[in-house]
């Protein structure tokens, strides 16, 4: 099943000479200045730097949620807008959202009706990405039934539940603890594996970025940049202990200094 | 059980000592008056007896109410004039087709709201200052204009019934249809989703608690409304009526009688709705 992820890495996400200036009562805010960088097909791209660098301001660009005021944005060589109309990625917040008054299997199945996905072919989805997810069996139970990951998970199986091929996920696992952390950065892992998905994933800490991405977007603030994309040498195949390797932990190294770079201004 | 019903029966014992107290108090002048023109002298025994059974008393003491109330409920046939449970149910008609009318308007002009800027900016200053013209004042108005249309009876009295309880439930309601936040807004937008699929997935689901809370006001507010209507232009039915024809002639104790009975309805009629409220809310997975 796996699709051969190395070769022809055909631009996903585009970005060239990006700029996004908020008009805040304030005077302006540079959320975003000069950011040129390109995602390909089945990159698992992850963006760090410190708080109100711009990360969640570029995902929503992707998305559609927020628009530049600068330069070229494609995805799938289309403007974002046109990409969200053709519902080309799954976004997945920070905070789970699922709506109370539905069940598990109501919250993922939300996106297939909107989309208009026959009945049959509702349930046949529901019921595979929440194994996907490890919830089979949780369908019928309201989210406050569920622990904080597991609400997670189902939230992640909501965003994959229709075909997108990009999956935006915004410091998806920030409030979770470190253990269920560690065990949904391996299932992700697998799920990108089975999946060939293209991922975009914001978060804050060093070890998660340098363990799921193949690229590391390293960005700081004030105006919000790129200062540093460094390309992972891991193997795709990763289990939990590859973090105790001087690879990795060269690669974390690396980050760690571009981080310290970043803010080498004040 | 007991932790709730014992505060309770302390509020209502302190309630009918201060009743009796103040029936003594005030029924007493017209005992004295009787004896004085009968040239008798009163003791204090004397005075506290001529104050519970007077035919038309200052304040009539809780048992005569208790009294009244029963002789229209349970003394009656249910088709006389005289009873109380039909007038009730006159008036009960004039509220539930006033409050669905209400209801259906309040709920209306909220969705407009919501969804058009012209009537977010124009709509609710109106509606308030709907609100601010007395009801007492429109009342009458409204029965007059209607009636020289040919229209009377219930229709005039659920006019002024919705005119009071759509307002609670439009205010309640734009709330609660803009109770959702960014977050749950934007996952619908990387839907693509249309409005209408907004408000059916995600607005209306999320306003009914709002909306719950607004129709229990909303449905005091139509009682309200339809006694009001009963009062103007000498109505004959209707527990508006009733008060009416009870202080044309005095008649304290029918009143009070019609008073209470209004209460009671008020207070099931809440009750139907936090019931109604109960079981949606649970159907929804929403109550906890
Ligand atoms: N809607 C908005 N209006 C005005 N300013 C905004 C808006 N959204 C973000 N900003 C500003 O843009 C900058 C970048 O914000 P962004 O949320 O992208 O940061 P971030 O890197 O995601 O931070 P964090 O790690 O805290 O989530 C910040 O200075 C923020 O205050
Ligand atoms: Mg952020």
């Amino acid at each position: 099943m796996m699709k051969d992820l190395s070769s022809m890495a055909a631009p996903v996400i585009e970005a060239q000479g990006v700029g996004l200036t908020f008009e805040t009562n304030d005077g302006p805010v540079h959320a975003l200045k000069d950011v040129n960088l390109t995602i390909g097909r089945g990159d698992f791209v992850s963006f760090i730097g410190p708080s109100g660098c711009g990360k969640t301001t570029f995902l929503r660009a992707i998305a559609a949620l927020e628009h530049p005021t600068e330069g070229r944005l494609t995805v799938n060589g289309m403007t974002p807008d046109k990409a969200r109309q053709a519902r080309a990625y799954g976004y997945v917040f920070q905070a789970a959202g699922l709506y109370p008054w539905r069940t598990i299997a109501g919250n993922v199945k939300l996106p297939l009706e909107i989309m208009g996905f026959s009945r049959a072919e509702q349930e046949e989805r529901v019921q595979k990405v929440l194994s996907l997810v490890d919830l089979e069996g949780f369908g019928k139970k309201f989210p406050w039934q569920l622990s904080g990951g597991m609400q997670q998970r189902a939230s992640i199986a909501r965003a994959l539940a229709f075909d997108a091929d990009i999956l935006l996920m915004d410091e998806p696992f920030g409030a979770l603890d470190e253990i269920v952390r560690d065990r949904l950065n391996e299932e992700l892992l697998k799920l990108w594996a089975r999946t060939g998905k293209t991922i975009g994933f914001v978060t804050h800490s060093i070890p998660e970025a340098v363990y799921l991405s193949t690229r590391i977007v390293v960005m700081s603030p004030r105006p919000g940049r790129i200062t540093d994309v460094i390309e992972s040498t891991l193997p795709r195949e990763r289990p939990l202990d590859i973090r105790d390797t001087p690879e990795f932990i060269a690669i974390a190294h690396r980050v760690r200094e571009g981080l310290r770079a970043g803010h080498s201004y004040d | 059980m007991m932790r709730s019903v014992l505060p309770i029966l302390t509020v209502l014992a302190a309630i009918l000592v201060v009743w009796y107290g103040a029936a003594v108090w005030l029924n007493s002048a017209w005992a004295y008056d009787q004896a004085a023109r009968e040239g008798r002298e009163l003791t204090l025994v004397d005075v506290v007896n001529g104050t519970m059974a007077q035919e038309r008393p200052v304040l009539p003491v809780p048992h005569q109410v208790a009294k009244g109330l029963w002789d229209g409920v349970a003394g009656q046939k249910i088709t006389s004039k005289r009873s109380l449970v039909w007038h009730g149910w006159v008036t009960l008609s004039a509220t539930l087709l006033g409050f669905a009318i209400g209801t259906g308007l309040g709920i209306a002009l909220a969705v407009g709201i919501v969804h058009n800027k012209a009537m977010d900016l124009s709509v609710m200053p109106w509606a308030i200052a709907s609100q601010t013209i007395p009801i007492l004042a429109i009342a009458p108005m409204v029965i007059v204009v209607l009636a020289s249309l040919g229209v009377t009876g219930l229709l005039p009295k659920a006019v002024i019934s919705a005119y009071l309880s759509f307002f609670p439930v439009l205010v309640g309601m734009v709330k609660g249809l803009r109770a959702p936040d960014g977050m749950q807004l934007d996952l619908l937008k990387t839907y693509n989703a249309s409005s209408a699929a907004t408000f059916w997935k995600l607005r209306l689901p999320a306003s009914m608690p709002y909306l719950f809370a607004s129709l229990k006001v909303g449905i005091a507010a139509s009682l309200v409304g339809a006694i009001v209507g009963e009062l103007p232009a000498g109505a004959t039915a209707g527990l508006g009526a009733r008060l009416l024809s009870g202080s044309y002639y005095g008649q304290t104790v029918q009143i009070w009688a019609a008073l209470f009975a209004a209460a009671t309805l008020a207070a099931v009629l809440v009750m139907v709705v936090g019931l109604i409220e109960r079981v949606t809310l649970k159907r929804m997975g929403m109550a906890r």
